[in-house]
């Protein structure tokens, strides 16, 4: 119940959302957990952005791990070729990269479906080939070593509790942004054009202006993570930006529950950790993934956090009911 | 190193990668050109292949089924088990792949398409999704992660042809793409169950008060799909091995195929097929061969984007 009156207060919400982040790292007991939440704080980021467009737009991509490549190549190369500080390489990528989203997406996201499946798919897997060929500035397959760690305004974030807050700070940015971009006129266009793109056009929405402003959002958000990612790790290689990781940030989205922002964050830390919790399973890491996919679609297509939801109102319902029937009705 | 398998998947026997190698320096320029034609409608019949597969399934269901690319693989990889593990000459145990693989898919219509109550486009993309992967994982349980071959069906002499050479499997991964392209023509065109499924495709309300049964034609055309798909998988097999993570291109590409030829038209299909084949493989061997993968893409976004019908497709694409 605690969690269904907070999907109503988002501000209240965040409050707490804050604390938790603020306390968690000192409820775990091993160090290498505070890895799993900085990797679970950045998938969260573009899972958020994904979710944007995703969840309240109804438009799918199956390309964004392009973007977090795109976003990690890009300062990673300016910091290991000709060093940059990061900073500068945020700037520039998020610069390039969202003129870059914008060009594609106006003619991507006038089709619909699975026709919109696909091109976000062939986008994502060009982009890759590019990581892998233009191997003088990327490195080719083996990947580019040498990005220089995170340091901010000459303050250094070299230890890992310490890009923990710094990943905390970026996520709790990029969830105020999004509440109040799903809150505003803009959320309610943006759920219009999920209900019906020609409803919400002859009520005066711009659709394609909102449709092509969310992607490049979301693919702001993706480059900010591939930036912190880049320089948490210092190496990159494609391989982290392929078309599998395209695929998990959705089903993250899909399996938080489609069009809830906290579901979203939900779906990337359930399953961030959940190779860390299946490492008994390691072969079967894959099919279980596929399973879970096919499961949650078939049995709660709204997704865990909105079907467990469902499961409790349905209950509360039942036992409303069951007591109406005892009371004696007179 | 890091190489992801999954993605660069290449077909193993491009112009410039491995054998048959050709001493290209001994070719002049024509029949270097002519070389790369006999290679790329060999790999476009199979992406032609795999594109009527994905076209089944969609005439009688407007599903995408992302799961098409596993059929070959499962076509390819239980030819080899079939083989090694109950020994049978190649032709029974393609035959027993085939029907395999038909069970696979009448098995995903069953078990993943059909149960949802009501779904949504993208309800049913990540459906099959998910399927894709549950059968590749699988598959890299049973199968392990190594490359299996088969033998060429009839010898590896090549056949010169002037100045080219043709290898015998191309031959036969042509004939075969054509044998399958005319029966389902023949089937969907004269028997009286390609009729019921053309009408409940077209029309399931209409087919239903004629008695149809819509779900019975949906299983049919996964087996047929299933099928279609292990044929690919079978015939490309001795020229590419098989590998438990090869469906992901060969979905990709044979898909690309049907949307450059026309979804929901077999004919656009077999053209898109082919075309994505000769220009792939003109690529590869005159432009880059890493970049042999961006173009079949970058071909789907320039037709996605202003020809979302396809070349010989006449109902408009959705797009408003």
């Amino acid at each position: 119940m605690m969690t269904l009156s907070l999907m109503k207060k988002p501000l209240a919400g965040f409050v707490l959302f804050s604390i938790l982040l603020l306390l968690l790292p000192f409820t775990v007991t091993n160090d290498y957990y505070i890895n799993v939440l900085i990797i679970i704080g950045i998938n969260s980021i573009i899972v958020i952005g994904l979710d944007l467009l995703v969840g309240y737009t109804g438009q799918i991509s199956l390309g964004h791990a392009a973007f977090y490549g795109l976003g990690a190549y890009i300062t990673g190369i300016l910091s290991a070729r000709w060093a940059w500080p990061p900073i500068g390489g945020l700037l520039i990528s998020l610069v390039m990269v969202g003129i870059l989203a914008f060009l594609i997406g106006i003619p991507t996201l006038k089709l619909h479906g699975h026709y919109l499946a696909m091109a976000t798919l062939g986008l994502g897997i060009i982009v890759f080939i590019f990581f892998q060929e233009l191997d003088f500035l990327t490195g080719g397959p083996s990947g580019l070593v040498g990005i220089a760690p995170m340091s901010l305004f000459g303050i250094p974030f070299d230890s890992d509790l310490s890009y923990y807050y710094l990943v905390s700070a970026f996520l709790l940015a990029t969830l105020l942004l999004s509440i109040n971009v799903v809150r505003s006129r803009v959320g309610r266009a943006l759920r219009a054009i999920h209900g019906s793109e020609v409803a919400a056009s002859v009520l005066g929405v711009n659709i394609s202006r909102f449709k092509v402003g969310i992607f490049v959002l979301s693919a702001l958000y993706a480059v900010t993570a591939g930036w912190l990612y880049a320089h948490y790790i210092t190496f990159i290689s494609p391989s982290s930006f392929g078309f599998m990781f395209s695929i998990k940030l959705i089903t993250m989205v899909v399996i938080g529950s489609l069009g809830s922002l906290w579901g979203a964050i939900f779906g990337a830390a359930l399953l961030t950790s959940l190779p860390e919790f299946l490492v008994v399973f390691e072969n079967y890491e894959t099919s279980v993934f596929g399973l879970i996919l096919i499961l949650v679609m078939i049995f709660m297509p709204r997704g865990l956090m909105r079907g467990l939801e469902d499961l409790i109102k349905r209950m509360i319902d039942l036992g409303r009911q069951n007591l109406k029937e005892r009371s004696p009705t007179s | 190193m890091n190489r992801p398998q999954a993605l660069c998947y290449k077909i193993k026997w491009g112009p410039d990668t491995g054998p048959p190698r050709y001493d290209h320096n001994n070719m002049t320029f024509e029949q270097q050109i002519l070389q790369y034609l006999i290679t790329g409608v060999t790999v476009g019949s199979i992406y032609a292949l795999i594109g009527m597969g994905f076209n089944i399934i969609y005439n009688s269901t407007e599903i995408i089924n992302f799961a098409q690319g596993e059929f070959v693989m499962l076509g390819g990889l239980l030819t080899v088990s079939g083989m090694q593990l109950l020994h049978l000459p190649v032709p029974f145990a393609a035959i027993l792949a085939i029907v395999g693989v038909s069970l696979i898919g009448i098995t995903l219509d069953r078990a993943a398409i059909r149960p949802p109550k009501d779904p949504s486009p993208i309800t049913l993309i990540i459906i099959t999704i998910g399927a894709s992967i549950f059968i590749r994982g699988m598959s890299s349980l049973i199968w392990g992660k190594e490359p299996y071959p088969i033998p060429a069906f009839s010898g590896e002499e090549p056949i010169p042809f002037f100045g080219a050479v043709i290898q015998p499997q191309s031959v036969w991964v042509m004939g075969v793409a054509l044998i399958v392209v005319l029966s389902l023509r023949q089937f969907f065109g004269r028997t009286l169950t390609g009729k019921a499924m053309m009408a409940s495709a077209v029309q399931p309300r209409a087919a239903k008060l004629v008695g149809i049964e819509a779900s019975y034609m949906v299983l049919l055309s996964f087996a047929l799909s299933g099928a279609v798909g292990a044929a690919a998988g079978i015939v490309i097999a001795p020229m590419s091995m098989v590998q438990y993570d090869m469906g992901v291109m060969m979905g990709l590409k044979g898909f690309c195929a049907a949307i450059i030829g026309g979804i929901g038209h077999p004919l656009g299909v077999v053209f898109g097929g082919v075309i994505l084949g000769i220009v792939e493989s003109l690529g590869a061997g005159l432009i880059s061969s890493g970049y042999k993968d961006a173009i079949a893409f970058v071909i789907l976004l320039l037709m996605l984007f202003f020809r979302p019908q396809g070349i010989l497709g006449k109902t408009k694409g959705e797009r408003v």
